[in-house]
């Protein structure tokens, strides 16, 4: 056990998916500062010159997407990141790089909206980065940490995943995740990287290569929109991603992703022991969202209650899975307010009996917090 | 029989999408002769902006990329941190650089970016058809300016070299017409000191071209170089602003 | 074993370095850990708030919803711990700018550390946290004291090595402060210090 530990770097969420970013060949970074995700733009700028990687601090987040935009073209594997304010202002270059299918790595560590907001942790941007916030046809694969060990494996494979599909990657964190320190592993394989053959390096003695998104031709667009969403079905297929918690013997089902779902966890290790069963099922890739085993524990629970961190944005995805089979519940927090896990089982209790007030548990233990989130339940 | 002028190799034989008399295919075609004379077809990769030359990579035969709406400098700038010792360069129209760009063009610029950006002014949004432009000559008449551009509402023609012939970073700034052949030959010249200038790692080199745009002038080509020689460059005075970090006017 | 701690204090006042510190020395003794600044509204105006969770086991939420130890460092700080007591909680007050405008009768293990004058008098007032941390983990015997100071040495390489010294001198002060007044008799778990 001591033994294990000794290979582990005490590290934030944002260190760790600058050191997994570099581990995965990634040697350009171009950012802008906002909080919650600085340490991430100040670590870059210490550790590509280290690996002979470039940093560059842009004008803007626009100006950082279009830069990766421009490396990404030139074959070469890159990221960028931000957070809620940032990432808004990069949707335009989002679409551009799925319409010109090319790989990046978009880390946003959200914050709580809309506007300004504030710097608290928030899931209020799962809709932009989901839905495409951007323009146009197109889909971004989002892959969802809950911890600061998976921020750097998720990081990592994101940068393969970009490559595989030549498409935009988003790894949506929040500011807890980004913040927090935990000891990280970096396990995986350095990578070095391969020019694709699609990139423009200078046509030297090949036929040119032309990065585009423009079809003015009528039917080319409508050509190119049916081959992409061909490959978007392939990555449905292929890389849905979630973990599974005590669904077996599950009565209700809690559904939360990222800081959610670790608190879910929490919820359920407070209550086991009571008789009460509760699961979890907490999607790692959030598009691909992972709608088969949601329909197959539909078949089987008594209900589904969906945590965020927002007015209910994932929910929608859970219901479009489930349909009619089964109710959903929402508990979830606004604007920088993060749920405990006593709020969520007392949201579990409510839902299993809501005329009373005592099960095993007692009531007493739950704080005063209880009752300032949104909380509503749909019976379909 | 011997052919006085060959059409260079790297400009695709394909029928153009320009109107008659248009400047971009002709700032085009000078690209195409300095990559021809100079044989560097595999080192250049260009950028396309979104305005009417969107589609010059339908015209030159080397790798090359779009960039969304201002952002050429920006896709260049990650372009070229890749490949160093290539020559890359952006081709802008006035809104794309001067009004959506303006942030990019002037950081790229204050970066000292080794790239080289041709900046085609016709004064007018051509693309959208006909609109106000940073550029716009005042009382020049536009289609969001129908009265003619009024300064005391739609205010001044942005002069663009001179601003960014301000900067530090900014290397070689030019400003050249495609108002006759001498002017056509000028401008070859300074796209060609512009390319020698980021070859030379000596920092940002930008070459405007004051270029016509008969349609939305309302005016026949021939009385559109009129136009540049007498009215434009009132507004626009042709010269070197900067000479390799040389401030000249 | 899981040890859920709240560390508020100023800005400054060397919290974040505390934690930091405190949450590698557990990593490298073999245990989970989650280290996590919180910047919520219940601590504005300059203050700071860090939750520290050091377990044997798999640490689900980094959040601290009540904590088994709290360290406070001055009177604003001090206003908000409520928020995280139980009748069972540590509560580790920094006496020197504390001034305890509220009592929590059923909270029986208050420790009231002088850090501040203590560190004044070593001569430097920002080694108060560690004054705090030799009193904490003389109590709690978290981790390890040779480990500790190891870390401590390390993280204070370069420019700032001559301060291991007065750090090292200030947790032993604390230590001994909090056995003299507190611990009397009592025996600690505590292995020898180097
Ligand atoms: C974000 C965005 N806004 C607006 C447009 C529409 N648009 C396309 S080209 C253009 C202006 C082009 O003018 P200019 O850059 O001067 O090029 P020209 O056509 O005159 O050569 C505009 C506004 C766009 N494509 N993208
Ligand atoms: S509209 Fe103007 S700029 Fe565009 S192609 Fe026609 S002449 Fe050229
Ligand atoms: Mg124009």
């Amino acid at each position: 056990m001591k033994s294990s530990n000794n290979k582990k770097q005490l590290l934030t969420g944002n260190e760790a998916a600058a050191e997994a970013a570099i581990l995965a060949g990634c040697r350009y970074y171009y950012g802008y500062p906002i909080t919650p995700q600085n340490e991430l733009v100040n670590h870059m700028a210490i550790r590509m010159p280290q690996v002979g990687g470039t940093f560059l601090q842009a004008e803007s987040e626009i100006a950082a997407i279009y830069m990766a935009y421009g490396s990404a073209a030139a074959g070469a594997r890159v990221m960028t990141s931000s957070s809620s304010p940032g990432i808004s202002l990069m949707q335009e270059g989002i679409s551009y790089l799925a319409g010109s299918e090319l790989p990046c790595v978009i880390v946003n560590m959200q914050r709580g909206g809309p506007g300004l907001g504030d710097i608290s942790p928030s899931q209020a941007d799962y809709f932009q980065a989901v839905k495409g916030g951007g323009h146009g046809d197109y889909r971004t694969i989002v892959l969802a940490p809950a911890s600061v060990q998976e921020i750097a494996d998720l990081v990592y494979d994101a940068f393969d995943l970009a490559d595989r599909y030549r498409n935009p990657v988003m790894l949506l964190g929040d500011a807890q995740l980004g913040q927090m320190m935990e000891p990280v592993e970096l396990k995986k394989i350095p990578r070095t990287q391969q020019t694709p053959r699609w990139a423009v390096t200078g046509a030297e003695g090949r036929a040119r290569n032309i990065i585009k998104s423009f079809y003015p031709v009528k039917g080319e667009l409508e050509a190119f929109n049916i081959r992409l969403q061909r490959k978007y079905k392939v990555v449905e297929q292929k890389e849905v991603r979630y973990e599974e918690v005590n669904t077996e013997r599950a009565e209700i089902i809690l559904v939360a992703y990222g800081t959610c779902a670790r608190i879910c966890k929490e919820a359920l290790r407070r209550i086991s022991g009571t008789g009460l069963q509760i699961g979890l099922l907490r999607p790692i890739s959030l598009w691909p969202f992972p709608k088969e085993p949601l329909r197959r524990l539909a078949k089987k629970a008594k209900a589904f209650c969906v945590v965020e961190m927002s007015s209910g944005q994932m929910l929608e995805d859970v219901k479009l899975a489930v349909l009619n089979r089964c109710p959903v519940h929402f508990y979830g927090r606004m604007g920088g307010g993060v749920p405990s896990s006593k709020e969520v089982i007392k949201k579990v209790l409510n839902i299993l009996a809501p005329e009373e007030s005592t099960l095993e548990l007692e009531m007493s233990e739950i704080s005063q917090e209880l009752g300032k989130g949104l909380y509503f339940s749909t019976i379909p | 029989m011997q052919a006085l002028y060959r059409a260079p190799e790297t400009l695709l034989r394909v029928p153009t999408h320009y109107c008659p008399g248009c400047g971009h295919g002709i700032v085009q075609r000078l690209l195409a002769e300095i990559i021809d004379e100079w044989g560097i077809r595999g080192k250049t990769i260009g950028l396309a902006p979104v305005g009417c030359a969107v589609l010059a990579y339908n015209y030159l035969d080397i790798d090359m990329s779009e960039a969304a709406h201002g952002r050429p400098p920006a896709v260049a700038t990650g372009i070229k941190r890749v490949y160093p010792d290539n020559i890359v360069f952006s081709y802008q129209g006035d809104g794309d650089l001067a009004a959506i760009g303006m942030a990019e063009i002037i950081h790229a610029a204050s970066r000292a970016e080794n790239i080289t950006v041709i900046f085609a002014n016709n004064a007018i949004y051509g693309m959208t058809n006909g609109q106000l432009a940073p550029t716009t000559l005042l009382n020049q008449r536009t289609t969001t300016t129908p009265e003619g551009r009024n300064p005391l509402t739609h205010g001044y023609p942005l002069r663009v070299c001179e601003l960014l012939a301000t900067l530090d970073g900014a290397s070689f700034i030019a400003r050249t017409s495609l108002s006759s052949p001498k002017n056509v030959l000028q401008t070859k010249e300074a796209i060609k000191k512009g390319f020698k200038t980021q070859i030379e790692k000596k920092g940002f080199s930008l070459i405007e071209v004051l270029s016509p745009c008969p349609v939305y002038w309302r005016m026949s080509p021939v009385d559109s170089l009129k136009f540049i020689e007498e009215k434009m460059t009132q507004t626009y005075p042709l010269g070197v602003f900067k000479d390799w970090g040389k401030k000249e006017l | 074993m899981i040890e859920r701690m709240i560390l508020i204090g100023y800005g400054g006042q060397g919290m974040m370095l505390f934690g930091r510190l405190l949450a590698r020395v557990a990593m490298l003794d073999g245990k989970q850990v989650t280290f996590f600044p919180s910047y919520g509204t219940e601590v504005r105006g300059g203050a700071a708030c860090y939750h520290l969770i050091v377990s044997t086991e798999e640490i689900f939420s980094p959040v601290v919803e009540e904590a088994d130890t709290i360290i406070v460092m001055n009177q604003p700080s001090y206003l908000k711990l409520k928020n995280y007591l139980m009748p069972s909680s540590h509560l580790f007050l920094n006496s020197s700018l504390v001034k305890e405008a509220e009592s929590f009768g059923e909270v029986k293990n208050i420790y009231r550390i002088p850090a501040t004058e203590i560190a004044n008098e070593l001569g430097n007032v920002v080694a108060s946290n560690m004054v705090m941390m030799g009193a904490y983990n003389t109590v709690k015997n978290l981790v390890p004291l040779p480990l500790f100071l190891d870390c401590l040495k390390s993280s204070l390489s370069g420019r700032k090595a001559p301060l291991f010294e007065i750090n090292k001198l200030a947790l032993l002060r604390g230590k001994e402060y909090v056995k003299k007044v507190y611990l009397k008799g009592e025996k600690t778990l505590e292995v020898s210090v180097v």
